[in-house]
C-alpha cells in the first residue's frame, strides 16, 4: 500500500526509543510538578498579598517565569549544558535531557497551577479564614483539594507539552520517539519509520489525554 | 459581647478614597438576634466583616466577648476567629468535600481526635436535620440544605457568637423561614449571640430583638425592633417598612379630612393587640369609624397592630375618643 514497506522496521529500536521516551516523560513530568506546584502557590498566594514587597516578590517571580518560558525549547536544552553537566553529571542522552525538559516545563505547569488556583471561589477561602485558619492550612486544606480537577488537567497538558519536548531531545542524543522520526524518517528517508514513530507518539498523547480526563471527571463535584 | 468603637473603613487609594463606614459605634448585648439593614451600598457587609476582621478597620476598634481583636497578632485572631461563627449569602462550603467532611473543617484545624469529630458532627447533623446526607457533596444539595450545612459548621467549634452575612438573600420565602427557625432555635437553645445582616424588613421582624438601621456608613436608627418598626424615625427607616408592607400611599398623611373627621394612627402592642379597646371606647363616646388600613402581626413573637381610622363625630367627641384611648395604654398619633 503506497509502496510503503514496514517490514524493514526495525521493532528492537522502535521499542528503545519508546522506553526512552516514556523513562524522559516520566522522570521531567514529576519534577517539573513536584517544582511547578510551590512556584504556581508562591505566585497565587504573593499576588494576592497586601504586603507591597511581596508583591515585588511577584513581580520578580512572574518576570522569571515568563522569560524561561519565552525561550525556545531547542536554544533552552543548548544554553543549560553546563547546568544539565553540573547536576546530573552529563549533557547528553537519556539523563543529559531531562533537566532542560524540567526547566523549561516547570515554569509552565506554575503559570497552570496558578490559572487553576484563580479558579477556586474566592467565598469558600475566606470562610476557611473567618474559621481561623492559617496559611498554611487554607492552601492544604482549602486552596489544593478545591483546585485538583484544575490542577489534574494542567499536569495532563504539561505532560502532552513535554511529550513534544521530548522530540527535540535528539539534539543531545537523548533518543526517544521524536528522534527516531528525524533521524530515520527525514535524514534518511524511511517513511515507514517517521510513520510508526509518530502514530506512536499519537497514541501515547491520546492515552495521556483520556487518562487525564477521566482523573478530572472523578475529581469534579460541581 | 460586641464592642465596636468609632469603627472607619475606607477604600482605595489615598486622594480617591470611598469610605464604607464612618466612626461607627455599636454595642450588641450576650444572647440577643441583632439585626443590621441596610441597602445594598450602605456599608453593612463591610460592618459585619469587620467583626471578624475579615477586612480590617482602617480606625477604630472591635472588641468581641471582652478581647480587643484589633490590637491581636496573626496567631492570636486565628484563634479568637475559632470563636466567631460564621455564614455567608452564598454558604461558601467545600466543593470537594461531603458534608461531613465541611462540618468536620473547623474542629480538624485545631486537631480534634478523629472520635470525637465523629461524634461533634454527628450531633450537628442531627441539629440540622442532615442525618441522611453526610455523605452527599454540596453540588447535590438545594440552597437551604446548603446554607443548614454552613450553620452546621459554623457551630462546630462551639462559638459564642455567629455572624450572618445575608444569609437568607439567595433563598426562597419558604427556604429563608425554615433557616430563620433554626436560627432562632439555636438562639435559644444554646443563648449564642447572632448578628444579622439583611436588606430583609421581613428578616428582622421575625428574629430579631434589637435592630440598626444603616445608611451611607452610619448607623441612622438602633432600638428594640418593636420600637423602631412601629415608631420608624428617619426616611431609610420608613423606607424599608414600607416595601415590606407592599401598600400604595399612606392614607394617614395623604388623606385630607372634611370638618368632622379625624385621621388617626393607632397602635397596639402586645396583649392589647387582641383585646376590644377601640370598640369599647367609640360605644361611650358615640363616634363612628371607618378603618382605612391596617396590619395585625407579630414582631419576632410580639403581636401588635397598627390602624389608621377615620373618627366621625363632633369635635369634642372625637377628642374624648382620643384620650380614652391614650389612657387604655394606645399609641394615638392624630392627623394634623
Amino acid at each position: 500500500m503506497f509502496g510503503l514497506d514496514f517490514s524493514m522496521v526495525d521493532w528492537q529500536e522502535v521499542y528503545t526509543a519508546t522506553m526512552d521516551t516514556l523513562r524522559m516523560l516520566f522522570a521531567s513530568s514529576l519534577f517539573a510538578v513536584l517544582i511547578g506546584l510551590p512556584i504556581g502557590v508562591m505566585l497565587y498566594m504573593c499576588a494576592r498579598s497586601t504586603s507591597v514587597w511581596i508583591r515585588a516578590c511577584y513581580t520578580v517571580l512572574s518576570f522569571v517565569v515568563n522569560i524561561l518560558r519565552s525561550v525556545p525549547f531547542i536554544i533552552l536544552i543548548v544554553a543549560l549544558i553546563p547546568v544539565t553537566r553540573a547536576i546530573v553529571g552529563q549533557s547528553y542522552g537519556v539523563l543529559g535531557t531531562i533537566p532542560p525538559l524540567v526547566i523549561g516545563a516547570a515554569p509552565f505547569f506554575a503559570r497552570l497551577v496558578e490559572t487553576a488556583l484563580n479558579e477556586v471561589d474566592k467565598g469558600v477561602i475566606e470562610a476557611a479564614h473567618a474559621m481561623g485558619s492559617s496559611t498554611r492550612q487554607v492552601v492544604w486544606r482549602v486552596l489544593l483539594p478545591e483546585a485538583r480537577p484544575g490542577l489534574v488537567a494542567a499536569i495532563t497538558i504539561t505532560v502532552v507539552t513535554l511529550v513534544s519536548y521530548t522530540a527535540m531531545s535528539g539534539l543531545v542524543g537523548g533518543g526517544g520517539l521524536g528522534d527516531l522520526a528525524i533521524k530515520y524518517g527525514y535524514n534518511r528517508y524511511e517513511t515507514e519509520v517517521m510513520i510508526v514513530a509518530v502514530v506512536l507518539m499519537v497514541v501515547l498523547v491520546q492515552l495521556l489525554q483520556m487518562a487525564g480526563d477521566r482523573v478530572v471527571r472523578h475529581f469534579t463535584r460541581k | 459581647m460586641i464592642e465596636l468603637k468609632q469603627l472607619t473603613k475606607q477604600y482605595g487609594k489615598p486622594g480617591r478614597l470611598t469610605t464604607a463606614l464612618s466612626g461607627l459605634d455599636l454595642s450588641i448585648q450576650k444572647g440577643e438576634i441583632f439585626g443590621v439593614i441596610g441597602h445594598s451600598g450602605a456599608g453593612k457587609s463591610t460592618l459585619i466583616r469587620c467583626m471578624n476582621l475579615l477586612e480590617r478597620p482602617t480606625s477604630g476598634e472591635v472588641w468581641v466577648n471582652g478581647i480587643n481583636l484589633t490590637a491581636l497578632g496573626k496567631k492570636q485572631l486565628q484563634n479568637e476567629r475559632r470563636k466567631i461563627g460564621m455564614i455567608f449569602q452564598h454558604f461558601n462550603l467545600l466543593s470537594s468535600a461531603t458534608v461531613f467532611d465541611n462540618i468536620a473543617f473547623p474542629l480538624r484545624l485545631c486537631n480534634t481526635p478523629k472520635s470525637k469529630v465523629e461524634q461533634k458532627v454527628g450531633e450537628l447533623l442531627a441539629l440540622v436535620g442532615l442525618e441522611e446526607h453526610r455523605h452527599k457533596y454540596p453540588a447535590q444539595l438545594s440552597g437551604g440544605q446548603k446554607q443548614r450545612v454552613g450553620i452546621a459548621r459554623a457551630l462546630a467549634s462551639d462559638p459564642e457568637v455567629l455572624l450572618c452575612d445575608e444569609a437568607t438573600s439567595a433563598l426562597d420565602p419558604q427556604t429563608t423561614d425554615s433557616i430563620l427557625k433554626l436560627l432562632l432555635d439555636i438562639n435559644r437553645r444554646f443563648n449564642l449571640t447572632i448578628v444579622l445582616i439583611t436588606h430583609e424588613m421581613h428578616v428582622i421582624q421575625s428574629i430579631c430583638d434589637r435592630v440598626a438601621v444603616i445608611h451611607q456608613g452610619g448607623i441612622v436608627e438602633e432600638g428594640p425592633v418593636t420600637e423602631v418598626f412601629l415608631k420608624p424615625r428617619h426616611e431609610v427607616t420608613r423606607d424599608f417598612i414600607r416595601n415590606d408592607q407592599l401598600s400604595d400611599g399612606d392614607p394617614f398623611t395623604t388623606l385630607s379630612g372634611q370638618p368632622n373627621e379625624r385621621t388617626v394612627k393607632i397602635t397596639f402592642l402586645g396583649a392589647k393587640t387582641y383585646e376590644s379597646t377601640l370598640s369599647d371606647v367609640v360605644r361611650e363616646t358615640g363616634v363612628t369609624f371607618a378603618i382605612l388600613q391596617g396590619t395585625i402581626s407579630k414582631i419576632k413573637e410580639t403581636p401588635y397592630g397598627q390602624l389608621i381610622v377615620r373618627f366621625e363625630g363632633s369635635p369634642e367627641s372625637v377628642n374624648q375618643t382620643v384620650v380614652q384611648l391614650q389612657k387604655q395604654g394606645l399609641d394615638v398619633e392624630v392627623s394634623s
